[in-house]
């Protein structure tokens, strides 16, 4: 382990970690919005958001899975020295971490059942150039519709037509996150 | 500030809930189970709602409680200063200017804005569990989407009473798929789950469950077309303000039958006062 794995984490962890989880709450609750995270510095590729992501929910707990480009050696030591999640494959994971691309496909995941729709895995996509423009949002959290630049909008159609199962997406760029639930339509 | 960690519980157990809180928001009305823990209070003082709003609350909030709407009740107290004593965060009664409101059995009367979040405690968050006691057949009747129980039991209302006489705890319908309770708050107040700006997030600790509603979500009050849903009060203004489109409290007055209509949210009541608005009980 490099002596840098042990830098980048929350300096004061109870306050930072609850500010960023309202971040992170309030892009859950309203897709397509985007919420400034700060407080995590991951080592490169990965961003601060999605530092701050695993940082603020993941713990020996939730089994990780790291793809691409985020899947390096330095994200490893770094995600176990300051989160103590085990890092497993796709299909055992809660939550996983990489660009969209390296997360395909997406039928890995776990969806959840049925009757525990909750057993699903959380999806943190490195999502370069994030914006809430683009493919057309409505539903739960949304007054009247909403936009925010998806990789693929037929995968989240899919994912939305699933529900009450389904993945649930947070994309991270720079410091910056949103968020697209199942519950979401993508027009 | 104390010894405490901030918001009193530890870090594990935060981000466990906070894994609960999302899946709810991301499955509105769906009981997320969770692994409640023992809180320095009895149940049913609100241990869910505690634990939702200690996984909540930032340094930069201000913190608002009500029990029945009343900002100055033991329960509403108790929970204040303990987190006044955990957190170290302000307070306050005023509606408009709380972030994060922990309700026990109201909405409030003031209308709820982008920004907030409004914790409610839950004592049975399973609206199906007194027509059915068995959880496995309750979580199988959510997977197939089977509520015709409940249609039989707000019939039998009708059948018994000539309308439906639930009058708390009303059992609504969420994004057209999950049946939910909306915990006890009056029938009154369901009109405001619907299309709401603010989050809610409802914690039922005994149980062990977390669920939520995001911002605008479709709730929908169940009932019958010939025998539509009425959100009821007493037909009284408030004695205290003169309000004439609040939930009241009945209060009685004396041994010989008086008593006296006031509005159960203390805080528009006073907010109402300030204004110059008068009852006719008003000193």
């Amino acid at each position: 382990m490099q002596a840098e794995a042990l830098e980048g984490g929350f300096s004061d962890p109870a306050r930072q970690a609850a500010a960023s989880f309202r971040g992170v709450m309030e892009a859950m609750a309203r897709p397509g919005t985007l919420h400034a995270l700060e407080g995590a510095q991951p080592p490169a590729p990965v961003s601060p958001a999605a530092g701050a992501v695993i940082l603020t929910l993941c713990d020996a707990d939730t089994p990780l899975h790291l793809a691409g480009a985020a899947d390096c050696s330095a994200m490893r030591d770094w995600v176990s020295f300051h989160t103590g999640a085990p890092l497993v494959a796709a299909a055992d994971c809660a939550f996983a971490l990489g660009p969209w691309e390296a997360l395909l496909p997406l039928d890995r995941f776990a969806h959840g059942t049925s009757r525990y729709p909750d057993r699903s895995a959380t999806l943190i996509v490195e999502h370069p150039a994030l914006a809430a423009l683009g493919a057309r949002l409505r539903g739960p959290g949304i007054r009247t519709e909403a936009q925010l630049s998806l990789p693929d909008p037929d995968a989240f159609r899919a994912n939305n037509a699933l529900f009450p199962r389904g993945l649930d997406f947070f994309f991270t760029d720079g410091s910056h996150v949103a968020a697209l639930p199942r519950s979401t339509e993508v027009c | 500030m104390s010894d405490y960690n901030f918001a009193y519980l530890d870090e594990q157990t935060k981000r466990m809930i906070r894994r609960a809180i999302l899946k709810g928001l991301a499955i509105p009305g769906y009981q997320v189970p969770f692994a409640s823990r023992e809180m320095p209070m009895p149940y049913g003082w609100g241990t869910g709602g505690v634990q939702v709003s200690a996984a909540v609350l930032t340094p930069g909030d201000r913190f608002k409680v009500i029990d029945q709407g009343a900002d100055d009740t033991t329960n509403a107290v108790s929970i204040r200063k303990f987190f006044e004593r955990t957190t170290g965060l302000e307070t306050t009664t005023s509606t408009a200017q709380a972030s994060v409101i922990q309700t026990r059995h109201r909405i409030p009367e003031a209308a709820l804005a982008e920004g907030q979040v409004l914790v409610y405690q839950v004592p049975i968050p399973e609206p199906l569990r007194f027509l059915e006691p068995r959880e496995s057949e309750t979580r199988k009747m959510h997977e197939l989407e089977e509520y015709g129980l409940m249609h039989v039991k707000l019939y039998e209302d009708i059948s018994r009473h000539g309308h439906i006489a639930t009058s708390y705890a009303y059992p609504v319908k969420v994004e057209a798929r999950y049946v939910m309770d909306p915990s006890p708050i009056p029938k009154f107040d369901n009109p405001k789950l619907a299309e709401c700006p603010a989050i809610q997030l409802f914690g039922a600790g005994r149980e062990q469950r977390i669920y939520a509603l995001p911002p605008y979500t479709g709730v929908v009050s169940l009932d019958f077309e010939d025998h539509p849903f009425e959100a009821s009060k007493a037909d009284h203004p408030c004695g205290l303000c003169g309000a004439e489109d609040s939930y009241l409290d009945e209060v009685i007055m004396d041994d010989a039958g008086g008593r006296m209509f006031v509005c159960s949210d203390t805080d528009h009541c006073e907010t109402r006062q300030a204004a110059g608005h008068r009852g006719k009980d008003a000193a």
